[in-house]
């Protein structure tokens, strides 16, 4: 087992099927697809199963220096382990939802998804600062071909911006890795989030990475190509773009920008909570005002990954696990809420919420699905998402008490978007005709939603299960990166002495409801 | 030293130039009926010079008193030459049998020859006469080639275009040398090489002659590179030329091109690097962002190509602008990459002709190509996303490479504005990827038989797919060795 290449294996299933998916017909093509990615799945499990938990930092570990300059290092630790399991569950899902919408060349399409699930895991598992950057960045060439191919009206703008904004904020980063490489003398990300960088570098660095992960995460103000790329990709397209793209850029904070750059990090704090909480505010206004509903998913997307990036840069056990948990459970629930779009656009082929009304009567089932997503996004306790922000905010309260503050707005404000969007389409009288005559979930469709359900709920109810791969890897970084940890404003400060307690007591009663 | 061994070392020129001589001669007296044999002759007088490149060629040193350098250098150049003379030889018959008219002449490969000899000449260069006499027997057949379908008047105005601005060129990198040799006595590199060492640049007591000397230099390698500001010849060119010749101008005269001003810069003027990286890192970001932004408007794939050379040599110049054994690996591995797409490009640009056989060129014209010949748009799509430098296809690692070496000499900036421009570049790349993926079908491309252009243009997309990062380690053994003849 010690010696057996399972990443590397996980690797080049995908990679062939792509390749063998380009020779063969629409059908076989489809059942291909699903069986790599099924046996991508179970050997995800398997990979599961074999994680020690409180083992060593990095497991799996594979070298093989056959680049020269760079190194094939493969290998995971707690947060590659949950982020590269959400991957290989979502992707059978992904296949199965694309079974029936995508009629148009088939075989290039479950080709570029193969692609894509080969990019998303070697990403994770990279252990070399540019076999990182190799997979990062190609991710953009399948994503640019279904946006393009297989999108919607206006897709080609969509994949133009989707693939220069994200182009542009890599590059930066690849300078940064240059100078990183050069400076550390070596391009084992292990071995690189042990060096200390001088400080005034460290800034310059800091904010190549942030380029790269802002634009990917994404954050306000380099959001804008979000919303465009969500509402033209086909539905698979969008599940794994929110699913598992948007978590490159967390990934990228907690395993560069945090360990790699402290001292940067811990100075430069306040820029990513204002951007954030910019983000958490504004995001969910506009999304309340949305019309089309792919669009109100992709800017709840941005204010859920905001609370991500607080709780990352909380430094503390909180904020990160909190962080953590928010990007699996935002890529279980807005892949979910892409698939619930997708299946009533299955159906009627409009995206706008006023064509629908009344689901709750002609599809039950339907309904029932959505509103357990949705309640999951709003952060019901019980599903995933409450965990993940509990205890991001808990973490952001610790460290700044306005910018909890002001980022629990969010929550407040994403319950009245998501719940506005489900009265409109699910209760209420049926809309039309059409509306009436929409069949509720097939199987197929069943099959796609209830293994979501269940991870979510699991998520809520026990989620000790995702909390103990990752906790020695928390503790690990928070040893790295607690000296340079910012100043807290959440502290408790020393009282007034007893005698002029009571004489105050009134006044002291006043100051703390002013808090 | 004998004159045996000056002549071994020159044995690769001494094989071309014999050669040519000999096959000009079978033309003369052959006709059209011996092109076919006179090709296949040069194929393989092309691979004779590189066979000879074996031994004392490419580590025997200085030859015929330090006139010419038969270095690791040298040779490494003159193996991409020599590949890239023989694609655009063998890209050349099934071209000009198509087009009406013109059929391909005998000539055609011994101008090759000939213009390869001349190339040769260029990277092995160690003195400002050899220099110009490599460059020149180089640019004659080059003029000659571009104006190569007689009857086609694009074709002539290129050919004309070409001639009067590389004479221009010539006569300022004359003025350049004549500079230089009033100031140091010398045309010898190594002799320059001294005098800039022993003359300040700066202060009072710098030496304006030489500065200049050096400035015009520069200028007139500027313009042989097509370096932006001395690029406008080369759309018109490109675009007129027939597709093999431009396919052959775009690769191995910009190596030649690019060996012969990284010597200049580095064995000649190596004591100056302060005063000539201006220059370069000047040209190097005017060449990528006007390549890049002046490509988006156009509409013929030759034209966007001969955009996306200058863009090319602009990343190309970045490495040299580092002046370090890093920079000038890099500026070798970049050209190894860079030939390879693009001939692999042109040879796909070959394949587009209407149902009659006519070539087309226009972009619109490869509209929904993923659809009629899907393993054609997928070659051109992976050189389009490899000139664009996006991983993992091997175009990322040139562009690593130069970047690489930039930023271990320290110039951050140009790293930094040099990449950032490149994003500029992906977008008509992506431009083509779109028309070929994203649009309607156009009539498709009729089927070509040719199994040799087939076989080249798998090979070349094969060399830039992701298994061409197996090639890393040995690419980066021959590049070092290769850089470190010039230090």
């Amino acid at each position: 087992m010690e010696n057996f290449p399972i990443l590397s294996i996980m690797l080049v299933v995908p990679a062939l099927a792509a390749a063998a998916c380009l020779f063969l017909s629409d059908e076989n093509a489809r059942r291909l697809a699903l069986a790599a990615t099924l046996v991508d799945f179970v050997l995800g499990c398997v990979l599961w199963a074999g994680y020690q938990i409180g083992g060593p930092q990095w497991q799996f570990v594979e070298y093989a220096p056959v680049f020269g300059r760079f190194a094939w290092a493969l290998g995971i630790d707690g947060f590659a382990l949950l982020l590269i399991m959400l991957s290989v569950f979502l992707m059978p899902i992904c296949i199965g939802a694309s079974w029936r919408s995508i009629t148009t060349r088939v075989p290039e399409y479950m080709a570029a998804f193969l692609f894509t699930e080969v990019l998303m895991i070697g990403t994770f598992a990279a252990q070399d600062l540019f076999l990182f950057y190799v997979f990062f960045e190609a991710g953009l060439i399948p994503m640019y071909l279904i946006i393009g191919i297989w999108g919607g009206a206006n897709r080609i703008y969509a994949s133009y911006k989707f693939f220069l904004y994200t182009l542009l904020g890599s590059v930066l980063m690849l300078i940064a890795m240059l100078y990183m490489a050069n400076k550390a003398g070596t391009t084992s990300i292990p071995a690189l989030m042990a060096y200390d960088f001088p400080p005034q570098a460290q800034t310059w660095l800091w904010l190549a990475f942030f380029a790269s992960f802002a634009v990917k995460m994404p954050m306000w103000p380099v959001h804008t190509w979000l919303p465009d790329a969500h509402v033209q990709a086909p539905t698979a397209g969008s599940v794994i773009l929110a699913g598992v793209l948007l978590k490159l850029g967390g990934y990228g904070f907690l395993r560069f920008s945090l360990p790699m750059l402290p001292e940067a990090s811990g100075q430069l704090t306040w820029l990513v909570f204002a951007l954030s909480a910019v983000a958490v505010i504004y995001t969910s206004l506009v999304a309340l005002v949305q019309s089309d509903m792919k669009k109100l998913i992709a800017y709840s997307s941005v204010a859920h990954m905001a609370i991500v990036t607080i709780g990352l840069f909380a430094f503390n056990r909180q904020g990160i696990e909190g962080a953590m948990m928010v990007m699996l459970g935002h890529g279980l629930v807005s892949g979910a809420l892409f698939l619930c779009v997708g299946v009533i656009y299955d159906r009627l082929h409009t995206r706008e919420i006023s064509r629908y009304g009344g689901l709750a009567i002609t599809m039950p089932r339907y309904a029932l699905f959505f509103l357990l997503f949705t309640m999951a996004s709003v952060g019901l306790p019980g599903t995933s998402n409450f965990v993940g922000e509990l205890l991001a905010l808990m973490g952001t309260y610790e460290r700044s008490t306005l910018i909890a503050l002001l980022c629990t707005t969010g929550i407040i404000l994403g319950a009245a978007y998501m719940l506005y969007l489900y009265r409109r389409i699910a209760f209420g009288e049926v809309k039309s005709e059409e509306v009436a005559a929409m069949p509720d979930l097939s199987s197929r469709e069943l099959w796609l939603l209830a293994p979501i359900a269940v991870v979510v709920l699991w998520m809520g109810v026990y989620p000790e299960s995702f909390l103990a791969p990752m906790r020695k890897d928390v503790a690990v970084l928070l040893a790295r990166i607690d000296r340079a940890a910012p100043p807290s404003d959440s502290q408790p400060t020393p009282g007034k002495p007893i005698a002029a307690a009571a004489a105050t007591l009134h006044h002291a009663a006043a100051t703390e409801g002013a808090h | 030293m004998s004159y045996a061994a000056n002549l071994a070392m020159t044995l690769p020129e001494l094989v071309l130039g014999l050669g040519a001589i000999a096959l000009m001669l079978v033309a003369a007296w052959g006709g059209q009926q011996s092109t076919r044999a006179v090709s296949i002759a040069s194929v393989f007088v092309l691979a004779g010079a590189c066979v000879a490149l074996a031994g004392p060629a490419s580590s025997g040193g200085a030859a015929f008193d330090g006139l010419y350098r038969a270095d690791a250098f040298a040779a490494f150049a003159k193996v991409l030459i020599y590949v890239a003379s023989a694609v655009a030889i063998i890209m050349a018959p099934d071209f000009f049998r198509r087009t009406a008219g013109d059929d391909l002449k005998p000539e055609y490969p011994v101008l090759i020859l000939l213009s390869a000899c001349g190339m040769g000449i260029m990277v092995s260069a160690a003195d400002l006469l050899t220099l110009y006499v490599g460059l020149e027997l180089q640019s004659l057949a080059a003029y000659v080639l571009a104006s190569f379908m007689r009857r086609d008047t694009r074709s002539a105005e290129a050919g004309l275009k070409y001639f009067v601005l590389g004479a221009l060129a010539s006569g300022i990198l004359l003025y350049g040398i004549s500079l230089v040799y009033g100031f140091t006595g010398t045309t010898l590199f190594d002799g320059i090489a001294g005098a800039y060492a022993a003359t300040p640049m700066s202060g009072e007591a710098k030496s304006l002659g030489l500065l200049f000397g050096l400035v015009f230099i520069f200028a007139g390698l500027a313009f042989k590179l097509a370096a932006v500001p001395f690029h406008m010849w080369t759309p018109d060119v490109y675009q007129g030329a027939p597709t093999p010749v431009t396919a052959f101008f775009a690769s191995a005269p910009k190596v030649a091109a690019i060996g012969l001003a990284t010597r200049v810069a580095i064995e000649a003027m190596g004591s100056a690097t302060d005063q000539w990286r201006q220059i370069v890192i000047f040209a190097a970001l005017a060449s990528i962002v006007l390549g890049a932004v002046a490509a988006i408007g156009q509409s013929n794939v030759k034209r966007l190509l001969a955009y996306s050379s200058i863009n090319n040599v602009g990343f190309a110049l970045v490495g040299l602008a580092c002046g370090t054994p890093e920079g000038v690996s890099g500026v070798l591995t970049y050209m190894v990459i860079y030939i390879v797409m693009t001939l692999g490009s042109f040879l796909v640009v070959l394949q587009m002709r209407d149902e009659t056989g006519e070539p087309v060129e226009s972009i619109a014209s490869l509209s929904g190509l993923s659809r009629t010949r899907p393993g054609l748009a997928a070659a051109l799509a992976i050189f389009m996303f490899s000139l664009a430098g996006i991983p993992p296809l091997f175009g990322f690692w040139a562009k690593f490479a130069v970047f690489d070496a930039a930023v271990k000499a320290g110039l951050f900036p140009l790293a930094a504005v040099g990449i950032a421009a490149s994003v500029i570049g992906a977008y008509y790349y992506l431009r083509i990827v779109k028309t070929m993926y994203f649009d309607d079908p156009a009539p498709a491309f009729p089927r070509s038989e040719n199994k040799v252009e087939g076989g080249l243009i798998a090979l070349s997309a094969v060399f830039v797919s992701p298994l061409g990062y197996l090639l890393i380690p040995a690419l980066g053994v021959w590049t070092t060795a290769a850089a470190k003849a010039l230090f």
